[in-house]
């Protein structure tokens, strides 16, 4: 096992944040262990080997508010960050809250600004700023062929089995959002067959482990999606949502939240409500960058860190 | 300073009515700020025929979904106002379609 010194990397992400303000987590999967590595540029990232693929969400094309003004500026970096990997991922998938009011002008133009990723494909789940006003339907003429008019899917990649979820529809008054009995049959009818050897990556834009119930931070019915996975010797779950990196893990299940590109959001209970975070000018960047990360050499899974990240991670050193 | 005008135009009704927001005699309609994720006050009684309205005055999105009027708002940004009549008696439960965990409730029943 080989961990980087947390504070050496604590303050090499400082440095190298500068004006950034925006991240994509590279993820590797290696003998069907699916990795997280550290800001898209991060130098480590060049001893990724075998199959790559990058994660990006919530990047709320349309939000031009105090906490981040230039949301697309944001987004266009972390593009170029994407496109100066040594090694291209094979796919983006982006865990939803493409847009902000789920206005058509809004997907068109994330199609333009994600479509200059230099990858053949990105795979989609929705967040809950998509299916404003007529619900999904925006989202789906655009995304939705994957999954037959459906806003869940799957599909295998380099021995991986990828699953695509929806959580972010029929809400009820009080209560946590769910992905409801038909997607959840779609899902244990999807699994049957496979081996328990089988990598599973599951996508969903809201948190399948409780985070904070109380901002809704949560999906009421995942101990149900999660009993079909819990056979599987390796699932790794990636979510956004919450706009801040948080990780944990519960058997062979690794549950991960990824850093907006737009703005970040507080830590659970940390503020009176969830909503957008202005941070002092000129420190954005460092906010929503800092990351720390830690992989541990022979583990199935990422090691848990079950804890808000309340300040920044860009650039979390991994070595393994 | 417009948010504090607005707070004492929404309290002094509030104070005379006990409760009630008596819309037929004010100016404009009954008014429901969004502010931190929250409705305020969250928990109102009008009679028939009031206009109920939201404004929103988060930095993010919110919309109003009233299931037993089947009312869905359109997304409010900031600033945006969403206004409902409620003409029929009944408790009428809302929430914001995107923050479940922020809920309200609208009480219409004729003045006694």
């Amino acid at each position: 096992m080989e961990l980087l010194d947390s504070k050496l990397s604590r303050r090499r992400a400082l440095t190298c944040l500068g004006a950034w303000s925006g991240a994509a987590v590279l993820w590797s999967v290696v003998g069907g262990v699916p990795r997280a590595y550290g800001k898209a540029t991060d130098k480590d990232s060049a001893r990724v080997s075998g199959f790559t693929f990058a994660q990006i969400s919530d990047t709320h094309l349309g939000f031009h508010k105090e906490a981040n003004p230039d949301v697309g500026g944001t987004l266009r970096r972390c593009i170029a960050d994407l496109n100066a990997l040594p090694h291209a991922p094979a796919f983006i998938a982006h865990t939803g809250d493409i847009t902000h009011l789920s206005k058509p002008a809004e997907f068109d133009l994330a199609e333009q600004m994600l479509g200059e990723i230099r990858v053949d494909r990105i795979h989609y789940v929705p967040g809950e700023h998509d299916a404003l006003d007529n619900g999904l339907s925006g989202y789906l003429q655009r995304h939705g062929s994957q999954g037959n008019g459906k806003a869940w899917y799957s599909f295998d990649d380099h021995g991986v089995h990828f699953v695509g979820l929806s959580n972010v529809v029929d809400f009820e008054a009080g209560k946590m959002p769910t992905l409801g009995d038909e997607q959840l049959s779609w899902l244990e009818q999807d699994l049957a067959g496979r081996s328990a050897s089988t990598p599973i990556v599951v996508l969903a834009h809201i948190p399948l482990w409780t985070v904070y119930e109380k901002w809704g931070w949560g999906t009421a019915d995942s101990p149900r999606a999660l009993a079909s996975l819990r056979r599987f010797g390796s699932v790794t779950v990636l979510n956004g949502h919450i706009h801040q990196v948080m990780q944990k893990v519960e058997g062979h299940v690794a549950f991960h939240t990824a850093m907006s590109t737009a703005y970040p959001q507080p830590a659970p209970g940390a503020a009176e409500s969830p909503g957008p975070l202005t941070v002092p000018a000129g420190e954005l960047g460092r906010y929503l960058g800092t990351r720390e990360l830690h992989v541990v050499r022979g583990k199935s899974l990422l090691a848990t860190v079950d804890r808000p990240i309340a300040g920044a991670a860009d650039v979390a050193g991994v070595r393994s | 300073m417009k948010r504090l005008i607005a707070s004492l135009a929404l309290a002094l009704p509030l104070a005379l009515g006990f409760g009630w927001i008596d819309a037929a005699q004010a100016a404009g309609p009954a008014t429901i700020e969004i502010d931190q994720f929250k409705f305020g006050p969250n928990d109102i009684t009008v009679e028939p025929g009031t206009i109920v309205e939201w404004v929103n005055h988060d930095q993010t999105i919110h919309n109003i979904i009233v299931p037993a009027a089947r009312v869905s708002s359109p997304g409010m940004d900031t600033g945006d106002h969403y206004t409902y009549k409620f003409d029929a008696p009944g408790d009428y439960p809302y929430l914001c379609g995107l923050h479940p965990h922020m809920t309200g409730v609208v009480h219409v029943k004729p003045r006694a």
